[in-house]
């Protein structure tokens, strides 16, 4: 599903968090969303995800604006996973991850065999297939987010907007995940916080800063030493790995100084 | 390591080769498929549905039981054939009439009397489970987030200053309350929204509030016979009970324990927050609103009648939900039906324990409930 923001803006209690963003994610393309903290990642992801009504500009699902849809509607469309949503609760994984046939269910009816067999594929998916009648209060860190991913495939979506899911994951899971992101023929927008691994797996990358998108394209295009000293303010050094990703190697914060944080940086 | 041209890293040897699949299951080409055959892994089968209906059965067997060992307990002199008369005498069988007192003494006091604890037992008990879900807060309950003090306040001021008249002026006002007191809740809560830890402080705060307003109306307006009724009936009884009163529970209970039941899987789906409940499809706002109102309709009919009465709502959902599970699908109906046997035995204790003098049953509900509340606290490792 092809997902358009067009010139999308958002404000938090009058202060702007969103400014004008517009981006286009192809079907079945992998886009990694990028930027320091507090640039505008979770917000903007909620705006595509359906969750928040920009003030001005639109989100367009494959051509159509989503404004006004119902919520039931946009779940059938797109499944959105919230970074580290804690939640102390007796759910079962198997029930927890159930939730996601909600959108397709009457609200008279339980789970019946087909919502179980989405259920058990999903939890194979992201290997908790063993865990599933474990309580949601017994799960490391690691397997919550495992399971809210399962929960967010449980939705079938047509597209995958996930808010860093590799937060709590070790490097074996955090490989696992994004390898199966990408490999399920999805289209999925993943915000992220590192950068290599935003680099190796993504087709395209979207960086944000104070808001404003100032990068977008492959990621050897948006990552360079220049961008990152702006926007993170970091020293990095930027090399090709041998499988021809770029890595970055960060030297340390920012020592020189430049101009202004407020001024916007043309892509 | 050889270098290879690759744009993504799907190499298989840097992953586990075990990597299963992806499955077409869960893809949205899947979305028209139905599966029949139970899935062998994915969690624990559901129940069968004849032991599911079993279970029911029992509940509500149980609940049949408790009413009528409660109505015959401390009536005396009638027992079980007695009770079996004054039934059958209403029911307008051709039976034998028991003596008109006691006649008088089951059927117009006793037996509204049970019915009213069991419906306020469930109404209670369906409150506290569903602002338990509503608030993400296992401390939430119509007594502790200032509802019933709200609906208090309301019947307070319709009492005492006679304004409206009537049982029904009575929950009229009551509703009143209970909604000004969500609404001043919520006006409260904005900035940081429902799901956060304030939720009990606030509704503390605005408990005290409409507990203050309510003495200000008695002191202020009442004489001395009908501060000591209100302040009897404020601390919760099911003397006040009679059939009209009993009726309009009878309405407003199983209509809101329905409206309910049927937000559970918009009560399962707030486990994790509203932007989780949102992306599954669920119409957070609206759905909060729904259950909130409700919540505070079966509240004020409660108080209305039988006064404030703590912890039900607070201790039942957590038994239960150790029983039969958190999904509120199966949670709300045993929550009911367990409130309503919890409230009728507690009640019955409350007339016979001092008799002939009778204990407020919100005063055993409390002295049972604040142990059984720190037995829940011990074991979810808060205390």
């Amino acid at each position: 599903m092809r997902i358009t923001a067009e010139e999308l803006s958002w404000s938090a209690a009058g202060t702007p968090v969103v400014r004008g963003v517009s981006a286009d994610i192809a079907p079945g393309e992998t886009v990694g969303l990028l930027g320091p903290n507090g640039s505008g990642k979770s917000s903007l992801l909620r705006c595509l995800a359906g969750l928040r009504a920009p003030d001005t500009g639109a989100v367009r699902y494959d051509g159509e604006p989503v404004r006004g849809w119902s919520a039931r509607r946009i779940a059938r469309r797109v499944a959105f996973a919230a970074q580290d949503p804690g939640a102390d609760s007796d759910l079962r994984v198997a029930d927890v991850v159930g939730l996601g046939r909600t959108p397709f269910r009457d609200r008279r009816r339980g789970p019946d065999t087909t919502d179980r067999a989405v259920v058990a594929a999903a939890l194979e998916r992201v290997s908790l297939t063993a865990l599933a009648g474990r309580s949601w209060r017994a799960l490391s860190g690691g397997e919550r987010q495992r399971a809210h991913i399962a929960r967010a495939l449980a939705q079938q979506p047509y597209a995958l907007l996930l808010d860093e899911p590799t937060n709590h994951l070790d490097v074996r899971h955090q490989l696992e995940l994004m390898e199966l992101l990408t490999g399920t023929g999805q289209t999925v927008l993943v915000a992220l916080h590192d950068l290599s691994l935003a680099a190796r797996f993504c087709d395209r990358l979207l960086l944000l800063h104070h808001g404003r998108l100032v990068a977008s394209g492959t990621p050897a295009a948006v990552l360079t030493a220049e961008r990152l000293a702006e926007v993170f303010e970091v020293d990095a050094e930027l090399t090709t790995d041998a499988l021809g990703h770029p890595v970055v190697t960060y030297r340390g914060p920012r020592r020189s100084t430049t101009p202004s944080e407020e001024e916007p940086i043309t892509p | 390591m050889p270098a290879e041209p690759l744009t993504r890293g799907r190499r298989a040897d840097l992953l586990p080769a075990e990597h299963p699949p992806p499955t077409d299951l869960l893809l949205p080409a899947a979305r028209g498929r139905m599966v029949t055959e139970s899935p062998a892994t994915g969690g624990p089968p559901p129940p069968a549905p004849v032991f599911r209906a079993l279970r029911l059965l029992l509940a509500a067997l149980a609940l049949a039981g408790s009413v009528a060992a409660a109505v015959r307990t401390g009536t005396s002199g009638s027992g079980w054939g007695g009770l079996a008369r004054v039934l059958g005498t209403h029911l307008g069988l051709d039976v034998e009439p028991l003596p008109p007192l006691t006649d008088s003494l089951v059927w117009d006091l006793r037996l509204p009397r049970v019915l009213m604890a069991a419906l306020v037992g469930a109404s209670l008990a369906v409150c506290g489970t569903v602002l338990q879900a509503v608030t993400r807060n296992a401390l939430a309950d119509p007594y502790l987030l200032g509802v019933s003090s709200g609906a208090s306040a309301g019947a307070v001021t319709v009492v005492v200053l006679g304004v409206g008249a009537g049982a029904l002026g009575v929950t009229g006002g009551a509703l009143a309350g209970a909604l000004l007191s969500f609404g001043l809740f919520l006006l409260l809560l904005r900035r940081t929204g429902l799901d956060s830890d304030r939720i009990v402080l606030t509704g503390v705060v605005v408990g005290q509030l409409f507990t203050a307003l309510t003495s200000l109306v008695l002191m202020a307006a009442a004489d001395a016979d009908t501060t000591r009724a209100v302040t009897h009936w404020l601390l919760g009884s099911m003397a006040p009970a009679r059939w009209d009163t009993v009726a309009v529970c009878a309405i407003v209970t199983p209509l809101g324990l329905v409206a309910a039941w049927l937000c559970s899987n918009a009560l399962d789906g707030l486990a994790f927050g509203t932007d989780t409940a949102a992306s599954l499809g669920i119409g957070v706002r609206r759905t909060r609103m729904l259950l909130l109102v409700v919540t505070a309709a079966l509240t004020a009919v409660a108080v209305a009648t039988v006064g404030a009465i703590g912890f039900v709502g607070l201790i039942v959902p957590h038994g239960v939900r150790f029983l039969v599970g958190p999904l509120h699908r199966v949670l709300l109906p045993y929550a009911a039906l367990a409130g309503a046997v919890f409230l009728v035995w507690t009640d019955a204790l409350a007339r016979i324990a001092f008799a002939p003098r009778e204990v407020p049953v919100g005063v055993i509900t409390a002295l049972l409930g604040v142990p059984l509340f720190l037995l829940v606290l011990c074991k979810r490792g808060e205390l």
